[in-house]
């Protein structure tokens, strides 16, 4: 059995206009030395396989064929596995 | 009678099918069904409406979901077929991640859902959604969405300035779209997207009519 713990961010390059609205919030709150702050999606995905590989591979065919829009999110997997 | 046959698709979540079904059935005099979203057949329709809402409550994405269900693989059979498909607000979304139409509509510039009217430039009427519009024609439409910022990189914005793909355009940019795109068609021109509501601009007591043009000048096309 494995886990993979999915990160999807609004790429870089794209304006991500409720990050900026909550660190114009932190800045009102101090936090000066905050410099970018983006907002993005956590997803777990449980995997009933026994191959590392195969766990990741599914979860990089789940992010490109429903869990992210590849016009305006990046994603970043990592795969372990769990008892 | 026209020849124009329409089904509107329900999803859980749709709130805007039963306008769009009015306009078409009670004040065009239209031959029209709802499609559930289960159904595995667009049936002897030739025109389908994917109308606004909050298809599966906009999880994950907005249209994102509704993406996948059953009607909308036959509705993208549908229009690879040149069938007509239009897709209001919730359904431009659902369009966008079908792929049907480039680009994606993400949250508004301001974060805020934004509800009220809004003027559009008709920047292209000859197209079977526009032909009984005047060129650079202004017109009032409601908007009421949270995520309407259009998209797309620069080589597909690009490429939709080229083909004349795009149909209107906000005077006075309510989310950030870039191009201030309100409404694109696809590149062999039978596929819409626009998250204006011309279903709710279709009748004089509501305010404006300027919407009803647009349903008049697709069910003329199939005349």
């Amino acid at each position: 059995m494995y886990k993979s713990r999915i990160r999807i961010t609004i790429r870089k390059t794209i304006l991500d206009p409720q990050g900026k609205a909550v660190e114009h919030s932190l800045k009102s709150h101090g936090f000066d030395l905050i410099t970018d702050t983006r907002i993005g999606k956590y997803i777990e995905l449980t995997i009933d396989t026994g191959s590392k590989d195969e766990a990741e591979r599914i979860s990089k065919e789940a992010c490109s064929r429903l869990l992210a829009n590849p016009v305006m999110e990046d994603y970043v997997i990592e795969t372990e596995e769990v008892k | 009678m026209s020849k124009a046959k329409v089904g509107i698709v329900v999803f859980p979540g749709s709130n805007c099918d039963h306008d769009a079904y009015n306009v078409f059935k009670n004040i065009l005099n239209t031959d029209t069904e709802f499609l559930w979203h289960k159904e595995g057949s667009t049936g002897d329709r030739n025109i389908i409406v994917l109308p606004g809402g909050f298809s599966y409550g906009d999880y994950l994405r907005c249209g994102a979901i509704a993406g996948q269900s059953n009607v909308i693989r036959e509705v993208v059979r549908f229009a690879g077929n040149g069938g007509i498909v239009i897709g209001i607000c919730n359904g431009f979304q659902v369009l966008c991640e079908t792929g049907l139409l480039p680009g994606v509509l993400m949250k508004n510039e301001n974060i805020k859902f934004i509800c009220r009217t809004v003027t559009l430039k008709v920047e292209n009427n000859k197209s079977i959604f526009t032909s009984l519009y005047g060129i650079k024609e202004e017109i009032n439409i409601p908007i009421a969405h949270g995520e309407g910022n259009y998209y797309c990189d620069d080589e597909t914005l690009t490429g939709l300035i080229g083909n004349n793909q795009i149909l209107f355009t906000y005077t006075d940019n309510p989310n950030g779209s870039v191009h201030n795109i309100a409404g694109i068609q696809n590149i062999k021109r039978n596929v819409l997207g626009l998250m204006p509501h011309p279903e709710r601009a279709s009748d004089e007591i509501l305010g404006s009519k300027d919407g009803r043009r647009l349903f008049e000048s697709v069910i003329e096309s199939v005349l």
